[in-house]
């Protein structure tokens, strides 16, 4: 046995032609068809090398090798790890497993040691020999590495116990981070697999719509449709011939829950498409991943391969007769691409732009064959729903909206990273308990929800239960779960500028509303940004907003107004100033800024003035200096340059 | 297979390695993007010439690829510097001072969103989202990912990439 998923003994009749129905069950507990301690020994030291018992001698090291860890140099840390391990003749006691993301990436890269937990952050390869010296051989934790909790300065030991995650609930990253994400023997000792297993002896097709219908999930990439009536639509369709596509074009700026389970966990994604194909009676899938996320794709494609291998993917899966197989399709950068109409004319090789509908995929999908399209979150969630049942999934989160959400929380927040919640948690819990608070002890003034699609979140609806239907009342959107926070110095006009620029360079000009509509309002935006501002043009800004939403083809036109009109509904005060007073309260649109020196605070040192670009600040030394407001450009190095914080803005 | 000046026919490789390329996709539905994704591996760019080929080979009119190619951001029809900058500007970075360094990138290079310097050693772009919100502002040269960037830190990294 050189993995887990080899047979035991030569008694094991399972082959991938003939599998046998048990076999992922026989993995974890077998062997059932014959009586064999040493083969049940067997099995029972294979798991206990992947999951170490608390208590044993050996140690696990689990490296954070997510996109965001390996950009802080984590497999640097990785390879001094087993280089000092073999110096210190402790490569036999200590196994190094290098993970994907664990959510937590503003602290990487992350360096846990198992089976205590204990938790280092922003370890260095410098770092190394410390930890293998002082805590692997002599049980000393170093203190110093450990981290610091930003509301109380405290340091906290083990991983469960840091805010972060002690209030999140993990279910679909609860494998992200602590297993080999290229290991299938590590997804099947953690109870992958168990979900198709049950699916596939026994179930019928109708079951499993059923069954998923019970849970209550609603898709995961925005519109929060019920995933099993989408399911049973697509069964339902007539066809000889039906395709599963999952949906990996992560496009929302500020989102990477998709990419981090697509690095840690690519299996739970295959097993969700899987159960899928057999309940809508599909025989081929595809994965359509962004360019923009290659390690997503390199673990995919491993993931997949080894599926295979092990008969997984293929024909007669699991003994059941039913077969399955699975390819992925790389993007190629296109925003519009993550609209399941526009993604599956960019898999058949089109230029990706939406259909009309209806028809809608599940009766006419790829190459007109009826199509089931979910996201990555989404078909992980599948398998737990099968291993731990629909009622256990369905008496998490709120009456309608069921299981837990992943949220990528970043901007002006102290803990950046990813949050796995159940719905119904309040947005303060999310930014003040597991996100830390705000960077600099600053004021919270907004928290943009959904992307380019979805609105923002003022201060008093902080204590909203986040479903999604009390998100859309709100203005917003759960979208794809991207949190961005902001505060103070974050200008809501030039955020709303930012987003309708962006929507405006996707759109894909088939629809005129979009394609002229998000022009026209763009303008506007960048004309009230640059100090321009002209009475109507809010109104005008409004009526375009509707007129967009209401006409567009497809859900980019749909909802690209919904950052202007969210910030209009919950920040007007800021449009008006920008337009009446020609004031950015925030400090942002340099057009509408002027810079001065504060005579009082000047010492004269002249640093301002050297670095100047314009030559727009004169003095004398040890005098206080002057600014002249026609010749400065606006750019704000004279107040980064300033000791005594003399330069002011206003 | 290329004519030397001389007359006589040369071994090509990167002809060889796009003949490849269609070999593999021959038959396969949907084969456009992917035939061009790797097309564009092998000339890191595509030429006229190469889309012709393509339009020919897949029997797809050249309008339908042309239109495919500008379509799509990721395919380029000019030559591109030995190292991509992208810039991230999405909103994570947008919040936490994405812009200034793409200013200073623009200033210190002294080309503008989507051009190549005219000694081919840099190609500038920005970009929506790299999905490394938590060390922003983030920008990546080519496979490597530079977070927690300030402007006055731009020069020397750049210097780094020849």
């Amino acid at each position: 046995m050189k993995s887990l998923m080899d047979k035991c003994c030569d008694k094991c009749q399972s082959t991938v032609e003939n599998q046998c129905q048990g076999y992922i069950k026989c993995r974890l507990e077998g062997p059932f068809c014959h009586q064999d301690e040493g083969c049940k020994e067997k099995r029972a030291a294979f798991l206990a090398g992947i999951n170490i018992p608390a208590g044993s001698d050996k140690k696990k090291i689990l490296i954070c090798a997510g996109t965001g860890c390996i950009s802080s140099g984590s497999l640097k840390v990785s390879d001094k790890l087993v280089e000092e391990l073999e110096k210190a003749g402790l490569t036999g006691q200590v196994k190094v497993t290098t993970t994907g993301c664990h959510g937590f990436c503003e602290q990487g890269p992350i360096f846990i040691v198992e089976p205590q937990h204990v938790f280092y952050t922003r370890v260095q390869p410098e770092d190394v020999a410390e930890i293998v010296e002082s805590h692997l051989k002599n049980g000393q934790v170093v203190e110093r590495l450990l981290f610091h909790e930003p509301s109380t300065g405290q340091t906290v030991l083990e991983y469960n116990n840091v805010n972060f995650y002690a209030r999140q609930q993990r279910e679909v990253l609860h494998n992200c981070g602590h297993i080999d994400a290229d290991s299938i023997d590590e997804y099947v000792a953690n109870g992958g697999y168990l979900g198709l297993t049950k699916v596939l002896s026994g179930m019928s097709p109708t079951d499993v719509v059923e069954e998923v219908k019970k849970s209550g999930l609603r898709g995961r990439g925005g519109g929060g449709f019920p995933s099993g009536l989408k399911w049973q639509f697509t069964q339902q369709a007539a066809g000889d011939k039906k395709y599963v596509v999952c949906n990996a074009d992560e496009g929302d700026p500020g989102a990477f829950m998709d990419r981090s389970v697509l690095e840690g966990d690519p299996h739970s994604v295959i097993e969700g498409m899987l159960i899928c194909g057999y309940a809508i009676g599909a025989d081929e899938g595809y994965v359509y991943v962004r360019a923009e996320y290659p390690l997503a794709i390199k673990r995919l494609t491993t993931a997949i391969e080894k599926a295979e291998q092990y008969g997984l993917l293929g024909k007669n899966i699991l003994g059941s007769g039913f077969s399955f197989k699975l390819k992925i399709k790389a993007g190629a950068g296109a925003f519009v691409c993550g609209e399941e109409t526009a993604l599956l004319n960019s898999i058949e090789g089109l230029r990706g732009m939406p259909r009309p509908r209806p028809p809608f995929p599940a009766v006419k999908g790829l190459w007109e064959k009826p199509t089931n399209i979910n996201n990555v979150e989404t078909f992980a969630n599948v398998p737990l729903i099968f291993r731990k049942g629909a009622d256990w999934y369905a008496g998490i989160g709120t009456e309608k909206s069921k299981g837990t959400k992943v949220f990528a929380l970043t901007g002006k927040v102290n803990n950046t990273g990813l949050a796995e919640v159940p719905m119904g948690i309040t947005m303060r819990e999310i930014i003040f308990e597991i996100g830390g608070g705000i960077q600099g002890g600053k004021k919270f003034k907004a928290v943009q929800i959904g992307g380019p699609s979805g609105g923002c979140l003022p201060e008093n609806l902080l204590d909203l239960p986040i479903d999604y239907d009390s998100l859309t009342q709100a203005g917003a959107m759960m979208g794809s779960g991207g949190l961005v926070i902001m505060d103070e110095t974050t200008c809501m006009v030039d955020l709303a500028r930012f987003f309708l620029n962006f929507t405006q360079k996707e759109s894909c000009g088939k629809c005129i509303p979009c394609r002229e509509g998000t022009k026209r309002m763009l303008e506007i935006l960048e004309r009230i940004c640059d100090g321009q501002g002209r009475q109507g043009d809010i109104e005008t800004l409004e009526r375009l907003g509707n007129t967009i939403k209401s006409a567009s083809l497809c859900g980019l036109g749909q909802t690209a107004p919904n950052p202007v009109l969210a910030t209009l509904r919950y920040f007007r005060s800021e449009y008006e100033d920008h337009i009446n007073e020609k004031k950015c309260i925030a400090g942002v649109c340099s057009a509408l800024l002027t810079y001065f020196i504060d005579e009082e605070l000047c010492k004269g040192c002249s640093k301002c003035a050297k670095v100047c670009p314009a030559g727009a600040i004169t003095g004398v030394v040890k005098e206080p200096y002057k600014i002249d407001t026609d010749k400065c450009i606006k750019c704000g190095a004279c107040i980064d340059s300033c000791k005594f914080g003399a330069v002011k803005r206003g | 297979m290329a004519i030397c000046q001389c007359g006589n026919p040369v071994e090509d490789p990167k002809q060889q390695q796009l003949d490849a390329v269609f070999a593999k996709y021959s038959g396969q539905k949907g084969a456009l993007i992917p035939v061009l994704q790797e097309a564009q591996n092998i000339y890191g760019y595509l030429p006229t010439e190469v889309l012709e080929q393509i339009s020919k080979n897949l029997k797809i009119p050249f309008s339908k690829v042309y239109g495919v190619v500008t379509f799509y951001a990721q395919f380029h029809l000019k030559p591109r510097g030995r190292n991509i900058i992208r810039v991230c500007l999405g909103t994570a970075c947008h919040v936490r001072g994405g812009a200034k360094i793409f200013d200073r990138i623009r200033t210190e290079l002294t080309i503008d969103d989507g051009e190549t310097t005219p000694d081919l050693r840099y190609t500038l772009e920005s970009v929506a989202c790299i999905g490394a919100c938590g060390l922003a502002p983030v920008i990546m040269i080519n496979d490597d990912t530079h977070g927690r960037l300030t402007p006055d830190q731009i020069a020397d990294i750049l210097a780094k990439y020849e």
